[in-house]
């Protein structure tokens, strides 16, 4: 029998996941992007200060995970789109799920040092 | 031959090259280029993060990485992609619940667009310089 190794069941909630995290995104960027703007130009106590603010705080952890999935989707449909071959596209997909994954972890460790 | 089987000519060669796409078509695949470019970007940011965010002297350092014209450069292209990746997808997500869907409307919405993430770029640049 011959497969091919496509998903049957994730289109929907990959394509709605995607813009969840955009919406979740635009409205993070906006509270970041303020919050940088005031800080400019910082010395490294006010620049680790606004990171502490709890509002900073809270937009970049919503951000962050969200950037995550959100490019998930986004590289994934990529992918199919370009990279025939199932061997190689399989596992350009993991090295990016991979990738993410460890960004994810990093990039909450960055955030929780604080 | 007849003008008819002139004009019926086969095969059709189709200007497909990037450089004809429509508007609304260049937008679209600028946010794929854009999306695919922040992906490959992130870990980057995250390194300038991690090392701005770490110690004094880890925030001096990445200051003065960050002041490298090469790297203001490239922070520049990165500054554009976001941007861009950002206004398209508010597009997109306005034609996703059927708000401005008919050509001129999509022509329109296309172009300011560009134009604004232009404009944004130019902005947030100026200032980060």
């Amino acid at each position: 029998m011959k497969r091919t190794v496509v998903g049957a069941h994730y289109g929907l909630s990959g394509w709605l996941a995607q813009r969840i995290t955009a919406l979740v995104m635009a409205l993070a960027t906006i509270v970041i992007v303020c919050g940088i703007w005031s800080a400019s130009p910082p010395d490294y106590a006010a620049w680790k200060g606004l990171f502490g603010k709890w509002w900073m705080f809270l937009s970049l952890s919503l951000f962050l995970p969200s950037v995550m999935l959100h490019a998930w989707v986004g590289m994934r449909d990529i992918l199919m789109d370009y990279i025939k071959p199932t061997g190689i596209r399989l596992a350009l997909e993991i090295a990016t799920l991979l990738a993410l994954v460890f960004y994810t972890v990093w990039a909450m460790q960055i955030l929780w040092r604080n | 031959m007849s003008d008819l089987a002139a004009k019926k000519k086969r095969p059709l060669w189709y200007n497909l090259s990037p450089l004809s796409l429509p508007l609304p078509g260049l937008v679209s695949i600028l946010h794929r280029a854009s999306g695919a470019l922040l992906f490959l970007g992130l870990v980057w940011f995250l390194f300038l993060l991690d090392m701005s965010l770490g110690s004094e002297t880890g925030f001096a350092r990445a200051r003065a990485y960050v002041g490298h014209p090469l790297v203001k450069l490239s922070l520049l292209g990165f500054l554009w992609a976001y941007l861009h990746h950002f206004c398209a997808g508010i597009r997109y997500l306005f034609l996703d619940i059927d708000k401005g869907v008919d050509l001129p409307a999509a022509r329109l919405s296309s172009y300011a667009v560009l134009a604004v993430s232009l404009a944004l770029t130019a902005l947030l640049g100026v200032k980060l310089w």
